[in-house]
């Protein structure tokens, strides 16, 4: 008896495998549809050496990032600097890992900013209409007439450089499209029936808007964030490339590799890595999201 | 057609009266006060006044803000405090070359991107698909101003074929700059035309043409992209914005003599009527532009015009 129930068993667990559909709650599958995307994969393993090299390194490395040593300049690679010395003596690579650092408190903070502002106003916008909707979308309009970097610029040259303004500028950009996106998805739902019921029912428009509503709009929100990582950490690593951004001698990427242009002829490694860092960053981000889409809406495809 | 063309530009109105208010407030946004940081550090008080008259901030805010629109509404947009010139004619003497990095960038992007994508498409999961899509999204990620760098080190430095910096070699001094620029759209181009291209693929009509002994050129062509071009129309329309804000970067990493640049020089010397009347007259033609994406899009699919 018990081999036969072990075989049922065996032929339910084969079946769900042949199907490649995988058991349990729609969080671990979606986990599952995510470990097993190949970019999503790809994407996942960069961050997670970005993230421990950010936060092991500075305890392997024992180089201070910021004090110089001028009679250091400009050493090409060796095994007590991997990457080599900057123009001011300090070691490529320990400003790199701090540089992680810089990157994503930046590209989360900025995000941040877009999805705490964007998703309750393009809620609030979707669900009710009218005026409100309208002075919404043309706000929205507005933000979104300033090609990508020139809002981020413009808001920089006026606030100012350094960290904050930098993610207080990136931060705005970072809003209209979350705006867009979950009012878009608000009234795909508004007129639900699950939504009438709640009203019908008596439940305040913040309950059914914030418990009810925005819950439904949060994959693509989450896609978008993933994408929208990306694009923050190349909008700020820009600013600061044309020293608008975190400004020297912190070890941000962008600023790194805006003074690396004065030794692009002498020293062109110190022009290659810093890039080759934020390239790396951004593209686990674009991944992710790839794979996020795939696996939390399939029908995005 | 016409009632949809005039619907669509009133639409643009209350936007372009945004733009310019956000670009007004910019100088009122000045930590502290506007004058004294334009003036600099040297400045005598004497001068620090003459620059709060002469930028009118001496005035209520309101009033600032209806003589700025009145002048803008003149084609005024104030004078430089470097040159002592029209920030107009500044910007005008700037504007082709931006046109022409922009434009470049955009054609090369466009051309190549469609292409890859309707290839990918068409030889789905295969290496070239894999090729082709690994490509588009190394693109998407690739930093402009990182990817110019590079390309002048191995151009200019190592090969010495082509310039690395300025205009002066007429369509050779153009050839990174645009490639440069052009890459991140033409990933972005490559993906939408692939998605889109795909979904169109697996429709009925395409399988119905293809029973009915159409060509397969003709089917692809005629019939899937015809019918793809949409969301494609759409990404290429709002890649000109992309391409005019990368600009700005690219033209500091090439040295090139456009808006960008300008943009550049004009905020490192506190000369914010040029930086105002920069932001301004890219964000007006950006909304130039997608005007125009939606009268293309209008007469694409005759669908939307009647709606």
């Amino acid at each position: 008896m018990s081999t036969r129930a072990s075989a049922t068993a065996e032929a339910a667990r084969s079946e769900r495998l042949e199907r490649q559909e995988p058991a349990g709650r729609p969080q671990s599958r979606v986990w599952v549809r995510l470990r097993t995307h190949p970019s999503a994969l790809v994407g996942i393993v960069i961050l997670a050496a970005y993230v421990l090299a950010g936060l092991l390194g500075p305890l392997v490395l024992h180089y201070d990032p910021i004090h110089q040593n001028l009679s250091d300049a400009f050493l090409p690679a060796s095994p007590a600097h991997p990457l080599g010395t900057d123009d001011l003596g300090r070691d490529e690579l320990i400003r790199l890992v701090y540089g992680t650092r810089y990157t994503l408190v930046l590209g989360f903070a900025a995000v941040a900013i877009g999805v705490g502002i964007g998703v309750p106003l393009g809620a609030v916008s979707g669900y009710y209409g009218g005026w409100i909707d309208l002075g919404g979308q043309r706000l929205t309009d507005v933000l979104l007439a300033f090609p990508n970097i020139l809002l981020a610029l413009a808001l920089v040259a006026t606030l100012g450089v350094g960290l904050q303004n930098v993610i207080i500028s990136v931060g705005i950009t970072s809003i209209p499209i979350f705006v867009r996106l979950v009012r878009a998805s608000t009234l795909s739902v508004r007129e639900l029936p699950y939504v009438e019921a709640g009203r019908a029912l008596g439940v305040p428009s913040a309950a059914i808007l914030f418990r009810h509503v925005v819950p439904n709009s949060l994959a693509p929100v989450i896609v978008q964030a993933s994408l929208q990582l990306g694009a923050a950490i190349l909008i700020a690593a820009g600013l600061g490339f044309l020293g608008l951004g975190v400004q020297a001698p912190t070890p941000e990427w962008g600023t790194m590799l805006g003074a690396s242009r004065n030794y692009i002829f002498s020293d062109p490694n110190l022009a290659t890595f810093p890039g080759l860092a934020i390239f790396g960053a951004v593209l686990a981000f674009n991944l992710l999201g790839d794979g996020l889409r795939d696996a939390l809406d399939p029908r995005l495809k | 057609m016409l009632t949809y063309v005039i619907r669509r530009a009133l639409v643009a109105i209350p936007t372009l009266l945004g733009v310019a208010t956000v670009v007004f407030s910019l100088l009122r946004l000045l930590p502290g006060d506007p004058a004294t940081v334009i003036a600099g550090p040297t400045a005598t008080p004497e001068s620090i006044a003459n620059i709060r008259h002469q930028l009118g901030l001496d005035q209520p805010i309101w009033q600032q803000y209806l003589g700025f629109l009145g002048r803008l509404l003149r084609g005024d947009l104030g004078i430089s405090t470097r040159t002592g010139q029209p920030v107009v004619q500044e910007i005008l003497t700037r504007a082709p070359f931006t046109a022409e990095l922009a434009v470049a960038s955009l054609l090369l992007a466009i051309v190549v991107g469609v292409a890859a994508g309707v290839l990918a498409a068409t030889r789905r999961n295969t290496g070239a698909d894999l090729g082709i899509s690994s490509t588009a999204v190394f693109g998407v990620s690739m930093p402009v101003y990182w990817l110019g760098l590079m390309l002048i080190i191995v151009f200019a430095v190592r090969l010495r074929v082509l310039p690395a910096a300025g205009d002066d070699q007429g369509l050779v001094s153009l050839v990174l700059p645009a490639i440069t620029l052009a890459l991140f759209s033409m990933g972005l181009i490559t993906r939408q035309t692939r998605s889109a291209m795909l979904e169109v693929l697996g429709q009925d009509f395409v399988r119905t043409a293809r029973a009915k002994g159409a060509g397969r050129r003709t089917v692809l062509i005629r019939h899937a992209l015809r019918n793809a071009l949409l969301p494609i129309v759409t990404t290429i329309g709002l890649q000109f914005g992309t391409l005019l804000g990368g600009a700005v970067i690219t033209e500091s990493v090439f040295a090139w003599p456009g808006m960008g640049r300008l943009l550049l020089d004009s905020i490192f010397s506190r000369d914010y009527s040029v930086v105002q009347g920069v932001v301004l007259m890219l964000a007006v033609a950006f909304i130039a532009i997608n005007l125009l994406t939606d009268l293309i899009y209008a007469y694409v699919d005759p669908r939307i015009r009647y709606s």
